[in-house]
């Protein structure tokens, strides 16, 4: 059984198409990273999975994409639910412009939940599972902004994990932190895997062949190679991929 | 020979250019600073004649008021005297004076005390008249003309306080060409012209940013298109239009709809003034939220956010700042318009008590009022003592919006 | 899990109110604009033919045309502009292209925007005591041509400012890099790409200017000429103060109500030329921009 399934998706901006033809099949509990030059479709295909795409204007997209067995896109699917399920950690840290606190309850209480115990008890589990605790237990109610750069990244993972999804996407998450920040949330991933789907898009190929599974190589909006991490860096059966991960382009 | 030559063409040549690039940048300079130029003189021209007003007494020149020399009373206030002349004080106690019931004069009765032969056909004997009035009369109080009194008068002329502060901002009545003394009380247009720019903002104020969310958030391009040049229509129009539109439709629809004697109220003027805001309203809010990041929005959504979730947890806390400046810009729209106010709101310069009454702003009187004074004079004065009032209120708004737009940017860092 | 789809429907039901009351309202506007415009073009249309637009006024007003009218309003706009775009353009130029951030500009911009704020009848009173007593003009097409310039030149300064400031810093570059002087690079490169742009902001402020009346109350406005103005110093009729004293003194007001819904109608004419000028220009040149 598979997690996310992408089968036969083509993916448009107006005319231009930024997607062909791209199947993958992510099994549960794992980590798959996107790689690929910039402006190949990475970051596309990542927001096709929680629909992020669709606040874009004219787009069009064809085929399916499955979570759980079940087309996303299909008519009738409550976006709101779906996102729910499938959390988002962004490229650049963006907490609200709100306490530290409120930041991670945020997710809770736009999905309804009002228990002021629960809500306290999950923020914290929350924090803690991003090792932040202790460095914000103190100051919760202070605005998220007055934190570091990695660890209002941190956070925003924390947000994230807060309403419990089951699909977790990066988008890039560690290209604006610093190396102790980048080892931290690194070694979140490989933690967070025992519970969460994870998708990761880096342009760290030391990144992808540390914290994934498997890996899937785009090249101008094609998927060129989907394999198992090892066997892709080591052993890549086309020759652009080949090129690709030893940098002689990019 | 010929290379000194070059060589000082080359030299004049330098110089020339280096010279009209000082002169464009001097004449730049200069056209740069007429604004402000402009600011300033507004502020001397419209002060100076202003400020002027407290320096006047509110008795029309060239007019006296005489009591008998017996007469304890030796000065009156404006508001006493109009009392005293609308016979709500009778007594010269109620002023400090005796118990005798005070006797009115003024020029038209002069013929209940003096036959046409006595005044004379050259009126040449008006002074001595006047005086044995002055004399024979001890409760008597006369409003004259100046040139009617001669040198050996026998009555005391009265002093009458000039126009003060007190009086000009708590005085209750605006009668500014009351005889014998002006009434230049501005409350009633002050509370009249935040009456109806507070209705303004009550009715443009939803409106306007429901309309702002409508079209930065949840309207596609396409709808976005077609209404923002609708918008900047409305703010295009003429407000004599505006004011026209409200007088042959608004004011009768409110003066059926209520049964009114007259539809020209405070609440028409609150409608039209609405509409006439909005299009500061919706720019302004709409831009604000345009400039949420994106990021934001974004972080809110994956997060199972709705989108009306997204907009009033996310999109409005973060477009405050802006959003209340364009309320306030459209206050201080309100407040300022003149013509569309002046032609629907009746004008009746009286403190208002209800919205279905008519009342008159500050821009209104002054464009109704300046036409009949004579330049200089007290009511002249007076009218641009109100100017004062309106560019302070306009001066204050617009630092209060400057202050909020430069918060803003402060607390994005 | 029915808790969770209770949440759901609620979250899709709030949004759905929400939007439907976002919608109702915005839709209300166009509407009130809509009822605005078909009501004075209705009304109006029937009245105005050539001879509205080229006779003189008879009959106190109730029949005749409104010649003169447009013919002050025309003279008042020309005046006005010929006095505040020069000089409005070159102040932006001085404020975008020569000035640096600092407290010179500061407070330049801070006039620029409390000139902005003053409301047009403030112009009134400080036209008639400038221009009207002090500068002994007199009530004249002069003295209201220059009270309405000093209104119209933020507007000026603001958009010039806006077109100067989307030129892009390449072409400043690349003309200073070979060596012209400031001057130079703001006339023949910065000036030509902002040109559409600030003829856009012109446009805007021609339709300003000729809706304005409190500003030309007391400065030139006239409620009925003969003849038509000779010189600068004659008064002249206009437009907007037509249609205000028609519409609310005299002793005809009944009968001159065509007359004001015909005034009011070219009034709203000259707006949507205005505005379908200035939104074709910017998207005329916004393409062509783009193209090259
Ligand atoms: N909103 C958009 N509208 C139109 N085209 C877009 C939009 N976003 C991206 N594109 C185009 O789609 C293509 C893929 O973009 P995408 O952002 O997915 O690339 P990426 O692989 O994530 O690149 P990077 O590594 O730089 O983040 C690019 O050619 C880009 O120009
Ligand atoms: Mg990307």
């Amino acid at each position: 059984m598979y997690k996310i399934e992408s089968k036969n998706v083509d993916f448009y901006y107006g005319a231009s198409q930024a997607l062909k033809n791209i199947n993958i099949a992510i099994r549960p509990n794992t980590v798959t990273a996107l790689i690929g030059p910039s402006g190949c479709g990475k970051s596309t295909y990542l927001r096709l999975f929680n629909r992020m795409n669709d606040l874009i204007d004219n787009i069009k997209i064809t085929g399916q994409v499955l979570i759980d067995g079940g087309n996303i896109y299909e008519r009738g699917i409550n976006v709101d639910s779906l996102r729910k399920n499938v959390g988002m950690v962004f490229q650049k840290a963006n907490p609200f412009p709100k306490s530290i606190f409120e930041n991670v309850a945020y997710g809770l209480r736009v999905n309804g939940i009002t228990d002021k115990k629960f809500i306290e008890e999950r923020v914290e589990t929350s924090i803690k599972q991003v090792v932040l605790w202790d460095e914000v237990k103190d100051k919760l109610k202070k605005s998220a902004f007055e934190l570091s750069g990695g660890q209002q990244q941190r956070l925003c993972i924390a947000r994230c994990l807060a309403i419990q999804p089951s699909v977790i996407l990066m988008d890039e998450p560690t290209s604006a932190l610093d190396p102790i920040s980048t080892a931290k949330v690194e070694e979140l991933i490989y933690e967070m895997k025992s519970k969460y789907t994870i998708v990761i898009v880096t342009h760290n190929m030391q990144q992808a062949g540390r914290v994934s599974d498997t890996t899937a190589f785009f090249y101008m909006g094609e998927l060129v190679e989907y394999d198992n991490t090892k066997t892709l860096f080591i052993n890549p059966k086309e020759e652009r991929t080949q090129n690709y991960i030893t940098g002689r382009f990019g | 020979m010929r290379s000194i030559l070059k060589n000082d063409l080359q030299r004049v040549k330098t110089f020339y250019k280096k010279f009209s690039e000082r002169f464009i940048e001097g004449l730049l300079m200069l056209s740069s600073s007429i604004t402000s130029l402009t600011v300033v003189l507004i502020v001397v021209f419209l002060f100076k004649e202003g400020i002027g007003l407290f320096n006047q007494k509110p008795v029309e020149q060239g007019y006296v008021i005489a009591i008998n020399k017996n007469n304890k009373v030796k000065k009156l206030s404006s508001a006493q005297l109009k009392n005293i002349y609308d016979q709500k004080i009778a007594h010269w106690s109620e002023v400090g004076g005796t118990n005798d019931s005070i006797v009115l004069f003024q020029m038209e009765d002069i013929s209940n005390y003096f036959s046409d032969e006595q005044i004379g056909d050259q009126l040449q004997n008006l002074p001595t008249c006047l005086n044995k009035l002055l004399d024979s009369l001890p409760n008597i109080i006369a409003f004259l003309p100046e040139k009617y009194i001669n040198k050996d008068f026998k009555g005391t002329i009265l002093d009458v306080n000039k126009v003060s502060l007190a009086d000009f901002f708590g005085g209750k009545e605006w009668i500014p060409t009351a005889k014998p003394s002006a009434q230049l009380g501005v409350l009633p247009l002050i509370l009249g012209t935040l009456w109806v720019s507070l209705g303004a903002i009550l009715l443009a104020l939803p409106l306007g940013l429901a309309a702002a969310v409508y079209m930065s958030e949840i309207a596609d391009s396409r709808i976005r298109r077609i209404m923002k040049p609708l918008i900047e229509l409305l703010a295009g129009i003429p407000s004599v239009v505006y004011g026209f539109f409200g007088l042959v439709i608004i004011v009768p629809l409110i003066q059926k709809t209520f049964n009114l004697p007259v539809g020209e109220t405070g609440l028409a003027g609150s409608i039209v003034l609405g509409i006439m805001a909005l299009p500061t309203i919706i720019t302004i809010s709409e831009d604000a939220m345009r400039n949420t990041p994106r990021a934001m929005k974004e972080a809110s959504l994956a997060l199972g956010a709705s989108k009306w979730q997204t907009i009033y947890k996310v999109v409005i806390p973060y477009s405050i700042s802006g959003i209340s400046a364009g309320a306030i810009l459209g206050i201080g729209r309100a407040i300022g318009e003149t013509m569309a106010v002046l032609m629907v709101t009746g004008n009746a310069a009286v403190i208002p008590h209800t919205i279905l009454a008519p009342v008159r702003t500050i821009p209104a009187t002054i464009a109704a009022e300046l036409g009949e004074t004579s330049n200089g004079g007290l009511h002249y004065k007076a009218l641009f003592a109100l100017g004062c009032i309106l560019f302070l209120i306009t001066l204050f708004i617009n630092l209060t919006v400057e202050f909020i737009s430069n918060r803003r940017k402060y607390n994005k860092h | 899990m029915i808790n969770e789809l209770k949440i759901i429907k609620s979250k899709r039901r709030n949004q759905a109110i929400a939007f439907f009351i976002f919608r109702l309202l915005s839709y209300s506007i166009v509407a009130i604009l809509f009822i605005i415009l078909s009501f004075i073009i209705v009304k109006g249309v029937s009245v105005i033919n050539w001879n509205f637009i080229t006779q003189m006024p008879e009959e106190g007003m109730t029949k005749g045309g409104i010649y003169p009218a447009i013919i002050g309003t025309l003279y008042l706009v020309a005046g006005s502009m010929i006095f505040a775009f020069p000089i409005g353009v070159l102040a932006a130029i001085y404020m975008n292209e020569y000035v640096k951030d600092g407290i010179a500009k500061r407070i330049i911009k801070q006039m620029t925007n409390n000139l902005a704020g003053i409301p047009s009848i403030v112009f009134g009173l400080f036209g008639m005591s400038l221009f009207v007593n002090k500068l002994h003009f007199g009530d004249s097409i002069i003295a209201g041509s220059l009270t309405l310039g000093l209104l119209a030149l933020p507007v000026v300064i603001r958009t010039t400012e806006e077109a100067l400031k989307a030129v892009d810093n390449t072409f400043r570059q690349a003309s200073l890099g070979l060596g012209a002087s400031k001057w130079q690079t703001t006339r023949r490169v910065v000036l030509p790409i902002a040109f559409p742009n600030i003829i856009t902001g012109l446009i805007l402020s021609v339709g300003r200017v000729s809706g304005e009346t409190a500003p030309i109350l007391f400065t030139v406005a006239a409620y009925f000429l003969p003849k038509l103005p000779t010189s600068i110093f004659d008064q002249a009729m206009a437009l907007p103060y037509h249609l205000y004293e028609i519409s609310t003194s005299g002793t005809h007001i009944e009968e001159s109500r065509p007359i004001a819904y015909g005034t009011a109608l070219v009034l709203i004419i000259i707006v949507l030329i205005v505005n379908l000028l200035a939104n074709g220009l910017r998207k005329y040149f916004g393409n062509k921009v783009k193209m090259n």
